[in-house]
């Protein structure tokens, strides 16, 4: 007589759609962190130094991003953009609506960081003879970077946990790939229980690496 | 060629303007500063005095009149009765032209005493790293703060940090300092230290122009004083004589209320 396989050996069984799962959710969540990020930067600027024109575009689109779910943005970049000829496959069309969701964070913690600094260090920069591409390198960035690295980890963290949404569209991460495996092979609670731990470990790194760059861009 | 001719003044200011929104601040500024003169401008708080020191580097915009230094027109250029802004970059390279003092000082704060002199040294003037620190150090031991080069300004007081606030645009051999109200911010038992500073520079033959509340000050270092009055110059001259005897009930009256302060 055979004992029934333990949860370890059913996990071990399972363990290449399960690592598959990870890498997609991290490779989804990374391009969106970057990519939002790139793109948060711009338009945080654009929200704070841009002439009104500019600030208003950047507004709308701040606010109107922010204002939906995201699970909404994930549903219209890959039906609606299908409809008007772009076609993208779902993990092209999942990272965009990541991408464009983080940036739209991302913009505002920027706004908010930039706006924080006073006004007379961009003074005491001109005085100088600054241009605004050298204040922003040398004087506000970092600076700006110190008071928004807490909300990005934030954010960061958030767009993982956003990455789960990708799966009603189809995108094999995590999430989806768990749900296959528990379609198989049962355990559900535990199966859970194990997406849950490897999200939180991914969350735990990004927090970590945020606490070391704080470390590193903190003033003695 | 016939402009350097014509004017030996370092600075010119014709009929200046400004005005935030329907407030007129500056009523038609006209004034002219020589080379190693060492202007104080007083008045009271409303006059126009600061906006009139900030327009000389742009960091007000002005709505009319023209500003030179050196004959060179500062952020506009007029042709055919057209008035055209300069372009960033130009405007940035004629800030350089003047240094300026802040009243909060305004070093950064993420950069050590050392870091906020050399900063404009390596991007503006284009100096290498050794040679920027080289000049760096050297003011910061001008103003008495060679063994604090390496702290943050968290770490140092009001008075050290204007004083690292003044090396850091003196350094970058300005034609023209700008000081603007650079005690009022300090306690009392640190304005000495600052001004002493300040009077060195003067004494060593800097064109200067204070925004001063230091009336005292103002009489002792200046070889001439500007009294604005509601955006406009109320009077001026050396300042033995129009201390003595304001021609202007208005200075007479600023006079009197600020002596006892």
């Amino acid at each position: 007589m055979n004992a029934p396989p333990s949860f370890v050996d059913i996990v071990w069984i399972a363990r290449w759609p399960l690592l598959y799962g990870l890498g997609t959710t991290v490779a989804v969540s990374l391009l969106a962190i970057l990519g939002g990020t790139v793109l948060g930067t711009l338009l945080g600027l654009a929200l704070t130094y841009g002439n009104r024109v500019v600030r208003l575009l950047a507004r709308a689109y701040t606010d109107i991003v922010r204002g939906t779910p995201v699970l909404v943005l994930v549903l219209a970049s890959f039906y609606i953009l299908g409809t008007v000829g772009l076609d993208l496959s779902a993990f092209q069309a999942g990272v965009l609506a990541l991408t464009l969701f983080c940036a739209s964070h991302v913009g505002e913690i920027t706004r908010g960081a930039l706006q924080t600094l006073h006004k007379g260090q961009t003074e005491a920069a001109k005085a100088i003879g600054l241009t605004f591409g050298q204040t922003f390198r040398y004087v506000l960035g970092p600076q700006a970077l110190r008071l928004a690295l807490p909300p990005l980890v934030n954010t960061a963290a958030e767009m993982v946990k956003a990455s789960t949404l990708l799966s009603v569209i189809g995108v094999a991460e995590l999430l989806l790939r768990t749900q296959e495996v528990i379609s198989r092979a049962f355990h559900s609670l535990e199966f859970y229980l194990l997406a849950g731990f490897l999200y939180f470990v991914v969350n735990y790194a990004i927090e970590r690496l945020g606490r070391a760059v704080e470390r590193r861009v903190s003033v003695q | 060629m016939t402009a350097n001719l014509v004017t030996a003044n370092l600075l010119e200011i014709r009929d200046l303007r400004k005005s935030y929104g329907s407030v007129e601040v500056l009523k038609g500024v006209d004034c002219d500063v020589r080379a190693g003169e060492v202007i104080s401008i007083i008045g009271s708080s409303g006059s126009g005095k600061t906006t009139m020191l900030r327009c000389i580097n742009m960091l007000e915009e002005f709505q009319g009149g023209t500003i030179r230094i050196d004959g060179e027109e500062i952020g506009f250029t007029t042709s055919g009765g057209q008035r055209r802004r300069k372009s960033d970059k130009d405007i940035a390279r004629q800030r350089a032209l003047t240094g300026m003092a802040f009243q909060q000082f305004n070093l950064f704060p993420h950069m050590t005493a050392l870091e906020n002199v050399t900063l404009g040294l390596v991007l503006v003037r284009k100096m290498g790293r050794d040679e920027a620190r080289a000049l760096g150090e050297t003011w910061l031991d001008r103003v008495g703060l060679l063994s604090r080069k390496d702290h943050y300004p968290s770490k140092l007081s009001g008075g050290q940090q204007q004083r690292v606030a003044i090396a850091r645009a003196i350094a970058m051999s300005p034609r023209l300092m700008l000081f603007d109200e650079v005690t009022s911010a300090l306690d009392p038992e640190l304005v000495a230290e600052v001004l002493q500073v300040v009077r060195t520079l003067a004494e060593d033959g800097m064109t200067m122009m204070l925004v001063t509340h230091e009336m005292r000050f103002a009489y002792e270092v200046s070889s001439r004083v500007i009294f604005m009055n509601g955006g406009r110059i109320g009077e001026e001259g050396n300042p033995r004589e129009m201390f003595a005897a304001p021609k202007t009930e208005r200075l007479a009256a600023f006079l009197q209320s600020s002596r006892f302060n």
